[in-house]
């Protein structure tokens, strides 16, 4: 099939590596982990839970919880026993491929016009071949939601008279 | 056989004449030759070579189209009344008149050509051939009317000198129906053309019901201006018989026309101004300038200055019927209405473009060495006609009078002929 | 004196440059490929072998030209397709993502002369629809800049298309699957359309197209983005290339804020339907009865 050549040009395009979440119902990109932290039960196994809010300063300094944060610490979202999977605020277990199902708990209209395909991304096939939906935290770090301004590509040359030649 | 001594005499004609003659030609052939070598460097480049841009995509070339369609379509003015109200003195330059309509459709057609990105697919718009996107686009529809006007337009003239070179009377049955269908045609042209611009709902500054009127109003000004002045330069050089009387009437047909012109104007000023939308910009951007960029208000002014002045001229009758002073009047019109109706109804309404932007454009070098060499291969076109109409108008140049003047040279009669034109 | 003979010298070169151009004009008008080229037929009217053969012909064209391997298609429209586009304007930040994925993707010329078929415009907060007050060049270290709404603009795929009724040869249409296509061999380059058309959402190549051999996207559409000529018009295809593929266009896939959508107005399913039933769209430059496929809407 020409679909799946394609498909790993999409993949190398856009750097985002399909995850095969199989029990998923939607098609998800791969989390932004950051690189050689998952699974996180290589460090956490043994470790005491620690619910108190402080800020981080041996591991994780970079996260600075901007995100509702007088509300909210880690362990809202992040399980405290297996610490590979995410928590639903009903105690749910879930896999970091399923994070939308977190985010859904409080932003629901949007969750709704995420899974409908009106907010977020997609890329790949709408029709015919593999579609992968980006996931919530693709485009925005969870700690720290807010979409990051950018740098604007060139703006077009604009129109000079000349006078021949 | 005899109609092939005529071609053959023709064509030897337009090889002999006086320093004068040859001077005009040599002069006229120079610019055709400059603009050949940049029309070369146009065809191998691209348009790019113009200034003309995306944001404006059309300039010199289309403006210099829609004002010589006008031209054309002026002939009728000096048609109407010879034909129909048998004035006299007007009938001796119908002829001229119609030639001068046919080079003018000649130069109209040469500026789109000049104008076309792909001249070499020019086939495509032939139909049967290509496709031609009647009735559809209006710019099938233009194809079509100018073509058939210039046919009509070099039939009728042709046919009358012919006969005439024969010394006959042209057959009224043949010629009448001819020219009364030439009438509603030149309307057809200058309007379809307006109609070109006209339809486009994404250009406001054109998309107003009263730019048609306003096309044929100002070239019932610029058309006969062109020809008062032709008149009487060929009446100098050629021994054109012209009355003054016959230039006097067409001064006040004029004056009746930039009147209409001028009230047109006025009453799109008016609404544009009083009602203040944001289809305003277009109109602002050439009145006053918009958003600091104003490169064609002086343009615009000046026209605007030599419009009301000529109006005043040909109104009032001791101006009027003071040669020089229709003189000045005729050339302050010419001018004012190609600013008018070139550049001022062509680039406003690409400013600002569909988004807002703004590109000043004015043409380069290129465009102006191009559109010059196309004027000057019309007026080259007209000499031409004009040097076999005038001498078989005249009866200098006929089928029993040449036979008669065969032994003497063309210098010779080339004299008489000026020695006439002092006595009339 | 110096500007004078300068400017001889420089007429001089432009002379004899031009009779080079009227020579080589000749010496290679003498070859079989170019008196084909302008034999062509219009695209719609060709059987399929002469398409096949036109098809072969610009292949061998763009191989000489370009040293390149194109493929190039001519899949026609499926007849349950009528291809919608939304765009969010309350996502875009005027970052121009999308402008350049587009140029990639369709083999516009890059500079001399620059053609991009997607124009971004920023607006001042709340003029949103007056197009005289539009930036098109702004160029700050970050976007979005405070105060301001982007919109990016390009062509909208009308249903009543001023563009296609003004064409003199019918050189530019709308495909069943409501796509506006331009057959570039029969384009006589006279830019009515441009004036016709109320989005700026055709440009013209003014000079002979300039694209890096090594960036050419060789997966074409005829009516897409094959390599085009000098002295025609072109335009936005919704990726003809790709959507008739079941692909999004590049644009959608580039937008970094997702704020791009695309899909099948004819499938209720679709995410542009969902879209104008539940969203509050709007349509450019609606009073003037073009009927877009491309929407607008708010989703916050």
């Amino acid at each position: 099939m020409k679909i799946v050549p394609l498909l790993l040009f999409a993949i190398i395009a856009f750097g985002v590596p399909v995850f095969a979440a199989r029990h998923n119902e939607y098609p998800v990109s791969t989390p932004p982990l950051t690189e050689g932290i998952f699974p996180c039960s290589n460090c956490h196994a043994g470790m005491e839970v620690n619910a108190k809010k402080r800020e981080l300063k041996d591991e994780h300094a970079n996260i600075k919880l901007h995100h509702a944060e007088n509300d909210r610490w880690c362990l809202d979202c992040h399980n405290p026993t297996d610490r590979d999977k995410l928590k639903l605020a009903n105690g749910d277990k879930i896999q970091f491929t399923e994070s939308h199902l977190l985010c859904g708990q409080c932003h629901g209209n949007i969750y709704r016009d995420w899974k409908v395909g009106i907010h977020g991304k997609r890329i790949g096939y709408f029709k015919g071949g593999e579609r992968v939906y980006f996931l919530c935290v693709n485009c925005h770090n969870p700690h720290d939601p807010k979409f990051k301004s950018l740098k604007p590509e060139p703006p077009p040359i604009k129109p000079e008279r000349k006078n021949g030649r | 056989m005899e109609a092939w001594i005529f071609f053959k005499k023709t064509i030897r004609m337009v090889f002999v004449g006086t320093k004068v003659y040859y001077l005009w030609c040599a002069f006229l052939l120079a610019i055709i030759g400059v603009a050949i070598a940049f029309y070369i460097k146009q065809l191998d480049a691209g348009l790019i070579v113009t200034n003309m841009k995306d944001q404006v995509s059309w300039g010199l070339y289309i403006g210099n189209f829609t004002y010589l369609v006008g031209v054309a379509a002026a002939a009728v003015l000096l048609v109407i009344p010879a034909y129909i109200y048998h004035f006299d003195p007007i009938k001796e330059i119908v002829v001229l008149g119609e030639l001068l309509a046919a080079s003018a459709i000649i130069m109209a057609l040469m500026f789109v050509l000049a104008d076309l990105g792909r001249p070499d697919r020019f086939w495509h718009i032939i139909p049967f051939i290509g496709i031609l996107a009647f009735p559809d686009s209006l710019l099938a529809w233009d194809v079509i009317v100018l073509n058939g006007y210039l046919v009509l337009n070099t039939i009728v003239p042709i046919y009358i000198l012919v006969k005439t070179y024969f010394g006959k009377e042209p057959v009224r049955k043949y010629v009448i129906p001819l020219v009364l269908l030439s009438i509603p045609w030149a309307v057809g042209i200058h309007t379809v053309t307006a109609f070109l611009y006209n339809g486009l709902a994404a250009r406001p500054f054109w998309n107003a019901s009263i730019l048609a009127p306003r096309f044929l109003a100002s070239a019932f000004c610029s058309g006969p201006a062109m020809a008062l002045i032709i008149f009487q330069i060929l009446r100098k050089t050629a021994g054109l018989k012209i009355k003054n009387e016959a230039l006097f009437k067409v001064a006040e047909l004029m004056a009746y026309a930039m009147f209409i012109n001028l009230f047109l104007l006025g009453a799109e000023l008016f609404k544009e101004y009083y009602s203040g939308t944001i289809h305003l910009a277009p109109m602002q951007y050439l009145f006053q300038g918009l958003h600091g960029h104003d490169s064609l208000v002086p343009w615009i002014q000046s026209a605007m200055v030599m419009n009301i002045t000529a109006f005043l001229i040909f109104l009032i009758p001791a101006t009027r019927k003071n040669l020089i002073t229709l003189n000045i009047g005729s050339l302050l019109i010419i001018v004012g209405v190609w600013i008018e109706k070139g550049l001022g109804l062509i680039v406003p309404g690409f400013i600002p473009d569909p988004l807002g932007e703004i590109y000043e454009y004015l043409p380069n070098i290129n465009e102006i060495a191009i559109s010059l060499g196309i004027w000057a291969f019309g007026l080259f076109i007209f000499t031409l006609f004009m040097r076999i109409a005038i001498p078989i108008q005249r009866g200098d140049f006929s089928h029993s009078k040449y036979a008669h003047e065969a032994g003497r040279t063309q210098y010779e009669r080339d004299q008489s002929i000026r020695k006439t034109s002092e006595n009339s | 004196m110096e500007d004078r003979s300068q400017t001889r010298r420089d007429f001089m070169k432009m002379m004899s440059m031009g009779a080079m151009a009227a020579l080589s004009l000749g010496s290679l008008s003498c070859t079989q490929a170019r008196v084909e080229a302008f034999l062509q037929k219009h695209f719609r009217e060709m059987t399929e072998a002469e398409k096949k053969e036109a098809i072969r012909r610009l292949e061998e064209t763009y191989f000489r030209k370009y040293g390149k391997k194109f493929h190039i298609s001519t899949q026609p429209a499926d007849a349950a397709v009528l291809w919608g586009y939304g765009l969010d304007l309350s996502r875009c930040i005027g970052c121009r993502r999308c402008v350049y994925a587009c140029v990639k993707e369709n083999n516009q010329s890059r500079i001399n002369p620059q053609l991009q078929w997607i124009r971004v415009v920023r607006l001042k907060d709340g003029s949103l629809i007056n197009l005289e007050n539009t930036e098109h060049y702004y160029n700050p270290e970050k976007v979005p800049e405070p105060g301001f709404q982007y919109m990016p603009v390009q062509c909208q795929h009308c249903e009543n298309p001023p563009c296609v009724r003004v064409c003199p040869v019918h050189a530019t249409w709308k495909e069943p699957d409501g796509i506006v296509v331009v057959d570039y061999n029969w384009c006589i380059g006279c830019r009515y359309c441009i004036a016709a058309c109320p989005y700026k959402g055709r440009v013209f190549n003014w000079g002979e197209p300039n694209i890096p051999p090594e960036e050419l996207n060789t997966e074409v559409h005829y009516l897409g983005n094959r390599p085009r000529m000098k002295n025609v018009v072109e335009k936005c295809t919704f990726c003809i290339q790709r959507v008739r593929n079941g692909r999004y266009p590049a644009c959608v896939e580039a937008c970094p804020t997702g704020a791009r959508k695309f899909g099948n107005l004819l499938d209720p399913d679709s995410e542009i339907r969902y879209i104008i039933e539940n969203k509050r769209v709007f349509r450019l430059k609606e009073d003037l009865n073009t009927e877009p496929k491309f929407y607008y809407f708010f989703s916050a």
